[in-house]
């Protein structure tokens, strides 16, 4: 906008002058495709039966999306793109690293499982209702927390994925519905509130919003009252990751919408409050994160003994999974209080694990409650006798969540309890193994009653078991099987992810390339 | 300015949360609409308050004056009025619902999801 003067100004201070390479937008992709598809399904919203159709080939892309970046961030490093071209700080950056890139490819795969379950279970009133566009639109909010370097913008994402989860919660409107919706939708709010309060102090304290400049400057030394900032994160991001004392809005509505929403939610949603507090706590404000760190222990062991104990004395098993769901959190958080490089590794590859395992056990549930006839476990018997294969795929994904070798919740737990040993935390480690014996414990005896308990003699003839429900199922368990058996690739780019957090190098000169990553 | 602003802002949290720890979900709704606006204060005070100088660089200058207003916080505030705005009419939708379905306001006769008798798993068979 020169004047009428026209006094020359040299716009390469502010603005990228270089056309941006083609791979940088992979950063922008997943997030765009998302977003528009979910708005052609919405403009479809009369031909429902066309939404699958749509939807599932979209997922697809997005895995492979997903994967492409990550291959491209694990061989080139951090990728940063920035909107409009302005250069960061001012302009909203897009930033990639490992951590990134793998927590929304998991994302991606873990919907996918869930939309084709969907087709087997989303009746075409709930369709019509909107099963799809909201999906849609719930990644774009995950993928976009995910990929973005922008603490603003990262508010924005989760309300996006907020708004978007509201709707496929009380889908079908059941009273159980609304009364659970009420509750969560409250308290999440009230959690991203507290987010943006935070965001605005961070803003009034360093006067910048881009994540690579507040870690550098955060790293610099200044002496404003971070301590009390990052308490405040650490308050918003708990709620949303169901961290004890904020925890009662998981199981007061994870067990009331759909199976395939439950799963849905079980995988992706907790995940992000856990990925922001990583991020935020670990890479932007790491001094402040080892003032913390005693607090932060405390509240992972009490989110782990809560979880599981909830769990133990829990009938239904969509409420019980509620439950197993928090007390996986308190063990990534177990990683956040150990801190180092070893422990954040740990909490990262639990998290993967996690939102594919949770995922799977949902739609166990819901595939058990088909065959026996409720979610009670004083009413489910038979498990075994009516599939046998369905029995023993059950029980690989139970031993995998108590963390038993060979399956991939075993590698995770052993990096987390001698990351807490190294650090002389004893009794973090020791309520990891504790947690993990319990939860031995809870999924033995949903094994005994379920499955191996003979059925009530006015058992319902089983119907045989869809491939919506067999198809999703084998390949989260394939995941779950294989990272258990060949876990190298993985625990390598977990350690890189973590490595990267804690000197964020790497990260910081993606974004300011002259700055050569100063700290 | 800023003093005066941030006594505000304190008072506006004061309210909501005590509205927000009310059995009542209309009270409830409008401690969240209080809320939201406690918040949108908060960013702006968060931008430095200055009086009536526009963010516009003047001529021969290569940059803003300091004095200068700072226009970043009010796209904050948008933002998150849009967003605060949109919340709050679904969850009046939602609660307007639940009033319906439920017969109820108050949170804690709220008990559909969560029956206040709930059968322990069995012990044994």
């Amino acid at each position: 906008m020169a004047g009428p003067t026209d006094t020359a100004f040299d716009l390469s201070d502010a603005l990228v002058a270089a056309p941006i390479p083609m791979a940088h937008w992979l950063v922008i992709l997943p997030v765009a495709l998302c977003i528009g598809l979910g708005a052609l399904l919405l403009m479809l919203r009369n031909r429902t039966q066309w939404h699958a159709a749509i939807a599932i080939p979209g997922l697809v892309l997005l895995v492979v999306i997903d994967a492409a970046l990550l291959y491209r961030v694990v061989s080139d490093g951090a990728v940063t793109m920035v909107m409009g071209r302005w250069l960061p700080p001012f302009g909203i950056a897009f930033s990639v690293d490992i951590f990134g890139a793998l927590m929304a490819l998991t994302a991606a795969i873990a919907a996918l499982a869930a939309s084709v379950h969907s087709l087997g279970e989303i009746t075409v009133s709930s369709r019509r209702y909107g099963f799809f566009p909201f999906l849609m639109l719930l990644l774009a909010g995950v993928s976009g927390a995910f990929l973005t370097g922008d603490v603003f913008n990262l508010y924005v994402w989760f309300e996006v994925l907020l708004i978007s989860s509201f709707g496929l919660l009380i889908l079908g409107s059941e009273p159980e519905q609304i009364d659970g919706a009420l509750k969560y939708a409250v308290l999440n709010l009230i959690a991203t509130t507290l987010f943006l309060v935070s965001v605005g102090y961070l803003y009034a304290v360093f006067g910048t919003l881009n994540m690579a400049d507040i870690a550098m400057k955060a790293r610099a030394g200044d002496s404003a009252p971070l301590m009390t900032l990052t308490g405040l994160f650490l308050l918003a991001f708990g709620m949303k990751a169901a961290a004890f004392p904020v925890n009662f809005w998981l199981p007061a509505s994870y067990h009331t919408p759909r199976i395939t929403v439950s799963a849905l939610f079980a995988g992706l949603l907790t995940k992000v409050g856990v990925y922001a507090l990583i991020r935020v706590l670990v890479m932007l404000l790491p001094v402040e994160r080892a003032g913390l760190g005693p607090l932060v222990t405390v509240i992972a062991v009490a989110t782990m003994l809560v979880g599981v104990a909830g769990a133990l004395g829990t009938n239904d098993i969509r409420r019980m999974l509620g439950y197993i769901v928090i007390s996986g959190i308190g063990t990534m958080l177990a990683g956040v209080a150990v801190g180092n490089a070893e422990g954040l590794g740990g909490a990262i590859f639990y998290a993967l694990h996690s939102m594919v395992l949770m995922t799977a056990l949902y739609l166990v549930a819901g595939q058990a409650a088909r065959l026996g006839g409720g979610f009670s476990l004083t009413v489910l018997g038979g498990l075994y006798r009516r599939s046998g294969w369905f029995a023993g795929l059950s029980l690989v994904l139970f031993f995998a969540i108590s963390g038993l070798p060979p399956f991939s919740g075993f590698w995770p737990k052993v990096l987390l309890v001698k990351a807490a040993l190294a650090t002389g935390a004893w009794w973090l480690a020791a309520t990891i193994l504790a947690t993990g014996f319990l939860t031995a414990i809870v999924f033995g005896r949903v094994f005994l009653l379920a499955y191996w308990r003979p059925a009530a003699a006015d058992a319902m003839a089983a119907e045989p078991i869809g491939w919506q429900t067999a198809l999703p199922l084998l390949g989260l368990a394939m995941l779950v099987v294989g990272f258990g058996l060949f876990p190298e690739w993985l625990l390598h780019l977990t350690q890189a992810a973590a490595a990267g957090l804690e000197q964020p190098s790497a990260y910081l000169q993606s974004v300011f390339p002259a700055a050569g990553g100063v700290q | 300015m800023e003093a005066v602003f941030a006594v505000v802002v304190g008072l506006f949290f004061s309210a909501a949360i005590y509205l927000m720890l009310s059995r009542y979900s209309i009270r409830i709704m409008l401690g969240v609409a209080i809320l939201g606006n406690a918040v949108n204060l908060l960013l702006f005070t968060a931008g430095r308050v200055t009086p009536e100088v526009p963010p516009i660089i003047q001529q021969g200058a290569s940059g803003l004056d300091n004095a200068a207003a700072n226009p970043l916080p009010q796209a904050l505030i948008l933002t998150a009025i849009v967003i605060s705005f949109s919340f709050f009419a679904f969850l009046l939708v939602l609660i307007y619902r639940a009033y319906q379905d439920l017969k109820t306001d108050n949170t804690g006769e709220m008990k559909l999801a969560e029956p206040d008798e709930r059968p322990l798993p069995p012990l044994g068979y």
